[in-house]
């Protein structure tokens, strides 16, 4: 552990989007507070991974980049998943995907999205931060989280340090991790109970048609426009809204409904994107084509179980 | 107790004990709550209640679905009505004034009556909580009387400031931090009700019983209020 008080990375410039989210809050939303943690958490844990971390331990997520620049203040050892987003230490590009060391006086920058739109920035034993209601993850909305608890993004000057030290480098296994979602990338819905009440051209619309990322997306949710979809229910009493919930407001558009959503809504829905399918969409560019492909519960299960394996004991940590 | 069981998501599935808002519902839905955290224990991961329904997340990498199902219909079998008279009853601090409740001429010119009739009907009733949700602490309260409901705003405000008390169809309800809303806003109070949810305890919950009552804008800022004037609608 570092001593209290000791720093290391600065940041001199903040670009649009960047911040500390960790796995999310657990057991509070019936407080009304958000489940909040990385959008596209399959990259959180491998970056984890990559520095031998708990697999949920608090990172940058960095969005877009726009010029986010940090300067390294001491060296360490770092791991970046995700997105490209063209980042450079110093002159020298960053492929995504692998631990770097880093010394002290060099430059992380990230510049624009060339392939996925998030990109996460491990650090050895995770970032240093309050816990907020169990979670360091960052809720602008909700005023919680983030470097000083207060829900606030990255800005210029704001100091990060971090909870461990290096261990040895490693490498994730050939074909375990995911390559960014292409157009056409089809995401996997569990259809839920209210999936009858949509009508039949609507349900061949969800299913067949290509759906394209709205300019309307952010970690609450994410607009899809397509052809109209009709449901028989109108608005309902609000109830719990899970993780990925494809929910359906009058304009017939749907919205998949991410981290930051509300706990509550009243909304007809599809069903729900699976938690993998979810961090699929999370790294998709407004603009990029989808699908909607329909799959049973319990392969959703199997899918989710056999990624989580690699982050357990008798994953490839452990090998 | 007959419940619904929807399958919501992968590991996620919604009971359903009612189909309409009454306050009658809370006794029932307190009690699920209790006995679905217990039956799950740590296979819980998120337990969501709301005024008809109680959404269920479990841990899917140890339950299966079948048997999540199992704990839902067992917990609920034998269920009886929880005492709602053991939920609190908070007596809570408005400033009704139209810099910081601009709607109330709107609400009270609806209903036919005068400012003064709206605050005193407003603050002549035990209002039930029903459910959390929109924002942390944010409790969904009703029913507002018949002559009293208003639909919402028909262009959301950019921003409501934290504290504002407003009406929306038969609910009502207080804004724990500033954020856009649609609410018609009648005033405002120092409660502070987004510490408290910070905290993880809210002071609001479901099933509580919440009686408003007018003071004075000197009362208010002795208590801490804000008096700034709410924002002009965009």
């Amino acid at each position: 552990m570092n001593d209290a008080g000791t720093q290391g990375m600065r940041v001199i410039q903040a670009g649009p989007l960047a911040m500390i989210e960790d796995g999310g809050r657990v057991g509070v939303r019936h407080l009304g507070v958000t489940q909040s943690g990385a959008a596209d958490w399959v990259s959180l844990y491998w970056a984890n991974w990559l520095l031998g971390n708990a697999p949920d331990s608090a990172a940058l997520e960095i969005v877009v980049g726009g010029g986010l620049t940090l300067e390294v203040e001491r060296a360490t050892r770092l791991a970046l998943v995700g997105a490209d987003l063209d980042a450079r230490l110093d002159d020298t590009p960053l492929v995504p995907g692998k631990s770097f060391a880093v010394r002290e006086g060099q430059r992380l920058v990230f510049r624009q999205p060339r392939d996925g739109l998030r990109s996460y920035l491990a650090f050895p034993g995770g970032l240093e931060a309050p816990e907020v209601l169990g979670s360091r993850s960052t809720t602008p909305r909700e005023r919680l989280g983030g470097l000083h608890g207060d829900g606030q993004p990255l800005k210029v000057g704001d100091r990060l340090a971090w909870r461990g030290e290096p261990v040895d480098p490693r490498s994730i296994p050939e074909g375990l991790l995911p390559p960014m979602p292409q157009p056409g990338c089809r995401l996997a819905l569990v259809p839920g109970a209210q999936i009858g009440e949509f009508t039949g051209s609507s349900l061949y619309a969800a299913f067949n048609a290509d759906w394209r990322v709205d300019d309307r997306a952010d970690r609450m949710g994410v607009r899809l426009r397509g052809p109209q979809l009709m449901s028989l229910l109108g608005s309902m009493i609000s109830e719990g809204i899970p993780l990925g919930a494809v929910q359906v407001p009058p304009d017939g558009q749907p919205i998949v409904l991410l981290n930051d959503r509300q706990t509550i809504g009243g909304y007809p829905r599809l069903g729900a994107l699976t938690p993998l399918a979810a961090a699929r969409l999370a790294q998709c560019l407004p603009g990029q084509e989808v699908r909607l492909v329909a799959v049973s519960r319990e392969r959703a299960v199997a899918d989710y179980r056999w990624v989580m394996r690699n982050f357990s004991d008798g994953g490839p940590a452990s090998r | 107790m007959r419940a619904g069981i929807e399958t919501t998501a992968m590991d996620v599935l919604m009971v359903r004990l009612f189909d309409t808002i009454e306050e009658s519902n809370m006794a029932w839905i307190i009690a699920a709550d209790r006995a679905l955290r217990v039956a799950f224990g740590k296979t819980l991961i998120d337990l969501v209640p709301s005024y008809t329904t109680l959404m269920v997340h479990y841990d899917c990498r140890v339950l299966s679905h079948g048997e999540a199902h199992g704990r839902i219909r067992e917990a609920l079998e034998y269920l009886q009505p929880a005492d709602t008279q053991a939920g609190q009853r908070h007596e809570i601090a408005v400033w009704y004034h139209e810099s910081v409740g601009p709607e109330l001429q709107r609400v009270a010119d609806r209903a036919g009556i005068s400012i003064d009739a709206l605050i005193r009907r407003h603050c002549d009733h035990d209002y039930c909580v029903f459910a959390l949700g929109f924002a942390p602490g944010y409790g969904f309260m009703g029913l507002v009387e018949e002559a009293l409901a208003t639909p919402r705003l028909e262009t959301p405000r950019r921003k409501v400031a934290a504290g504002s008390v407003g009406i929306a169809g038969r609910q009502t309800a207080i804004y724990p931090l500033p954020s856009p809303g649609g609410w018609n806003i009648l005033g405002r109070t120092a409660v502070p009700l987004f510490e408290h949810a910070r905290r993880g305890d809210p002071l609001l919950k479901p099933g509580d019983r919440v009686r408003f009552q007018a003071v004075s804008r000197d009362e208010f800022e002795a208590q801490g209020g804000d008096t700034t004037p709410l924002e002009e609608r965009p």
